[in-house]
């Protein structure tokens, strides 16, 4: 059944997360959510290379060789992502730090190369740069919502900005430091994933 | 000495590249199902974390950083923006190299590694490794024995992980939960056992 744009766009969100269904991208999803700048910036930048690598590999699909598909979109997909480092570290020094190799590390990130093979390598460039868009922002809701409760409970901040006062500094929240530790991403994501699952129950795993 | 076991026990257990630092989840929650797999997916990990980890460090001090190609006549050049894209290569060709030295030399191992080889081009652990190396700017002698330990850390987490997953299919979980969910939960388990290890001090 062909998609829409729209659906194209707005699929990945919910119905078929790339995260939550598919199981792609978990590597980096878990690691930059300790607060909310950096998992922002990392949403945005994935989703711009997911979206032109696959427009760039969309364009290029008729005069890809088979045999060496792969070799050829890890080269275009390592080029955005070298040319996104760049821009960061030129720019946004701070964050790039706290980034530290999680923004190389989208070139083995299993969405960029998954929509880019599936996806790209079959449609035209203009809906495969929407679906990599789509994509990109489903993996960013994920990041989004699991660092909103990661620094939200974990140091009572949201944007860097005081929400709830803690006790430290003569407020009445006593922060939860299970939230900042990397177990705490892995339970919150599993509980995204069993929320995300009770509403759609057909993305349910059976025996 | 002490200085490389430290480097090596804290890679392997606090610092370990899928529970703390979240790298190579996806192989890590797709083969950890079976106890076998799961040693054959960590070994492989194990072998070509030794091998490129120290390559690449040959050839970040060597060609890559700043000042590193004055042997050649170039002083002050520096290539490591070209960085990522060279060690992608690397590993890339060390993968497909080993996956013929074994199937010539070694049968029994390739049969046994033969299908996770070619996975673990794309894999985090391998390619953070290398990251991870650069970024604390290790010597050479450090980056075998972090190769070592952080190879070593996936192969313990991933057989550990499919040993619980194994006795989990008696469970009877909610059915959101089941499958995906509560790996993810029984992960952050193993996360925190591991950071009780943390107080150690060398």
């Amino acid at each position: 059944m062909p998609e829409t744009k729209k659906e194209l766009l707005l699929n990945p969100f919910f119905q078929r997360n790339p995260i939550a269904l598919l199981v792609l991208g978990i590597c980096s999803a878990l690691a930059v959510t300790g607060n909310m700048a950096t998992a922002l910036v990392m949403s945005v930048c994935l989703s711009l290379v997911v979206a032109f690598s696959s427009l760039i590999i969309s364009l290029i699909r008729h005069q890809i060789p088979n045999t060496v598909r792969i070799g050829i979109q890890i080269t275009v997909i390592a080029t955005l992502v070298i040319l996104v480092d760049q821009i960061l570290k030129a720019f946004f020094y701070d964050l790039a730090k706290q980034l530290s190799v999680y923004v190389g590390l989208i070139i083995t990130n299993c969405i960029v190369m998954g929509r880019a093979e599936g996806f790209a390598m079959s449609h035209t460039p203009g809906k495969s740069f929407i679906d990599g868009l789509g994509n990109g922002m489903g993996y960013g809701f994920i990041l989004m919502s699991v660092s909103f409760f990661r620094e939200l409970l974990g140091s009572g901040t949201v944007f860097g900005h005081e929400v709830l006062p803690l006790v430290t500094d003569g407020g009445w929240y006593q922060s939860n430091g299970l939230m900042l530790l990397p177990a705490g991403a892995f339970f919150l994501i599993a509980l995204v994933i069993w929320a995300l699952r009770t509403v759609y129950p057909g993305q349910q795993e059976r025996d | 000495m002490l200085h490389y076991f430290e480097i090596l026990f804290t890679s392997l257990f606090m610092e370990n590249m899928v529970l703390s630092f979240f790298l190579g989840m996806c192989t890590f929650l797709a083969i950890s199902k079976q106890i076998n797999a799961a040693a054959g997916l960590g070994c492989a990990v194990l072998l070509i974390q030794v091998i490129t980890v120290p390559i690449n460090n040959l050839i970040y001090h060597h060609l890559l950083k700043p000042d590193a190609l004055s042997w050649a006549g170039f002083p002050g050049l520096d290539l490591t923006f070209l960085g990522l894209l060279i060690y992608i290569g690397v590993i890339a060709a060390v993968v497909q190299i080993l996956e013929m030295v074994l199937d010539r030399f070694l049968p029994a191992l390739y049969n046994t590694l033969g299908i996770f080889l070619p996975l673990l081009t794309v894999n985090c652990a391998i390619l953070g490794g290398t990251l991870f190396m650069v970024e604390r700017e290790y010597t050479f002698g450090e980056s075998v024995f972090y190769g070592i330990g952080s190879g070593g850390g996936f192969l313990l987490a991933v057989v550990a992980l499919a040993g619980i997953r194994e006795k989990l299919e008696y469970a009877d979980p909610p059915a959101g939960l089941q499958g995906l969910g509560l790996t993810f939960i029984t992960a952050g388990l193993m996360a925190l056992a591991f950071m009780g290890l943390a107080g150690i001090s060398f």
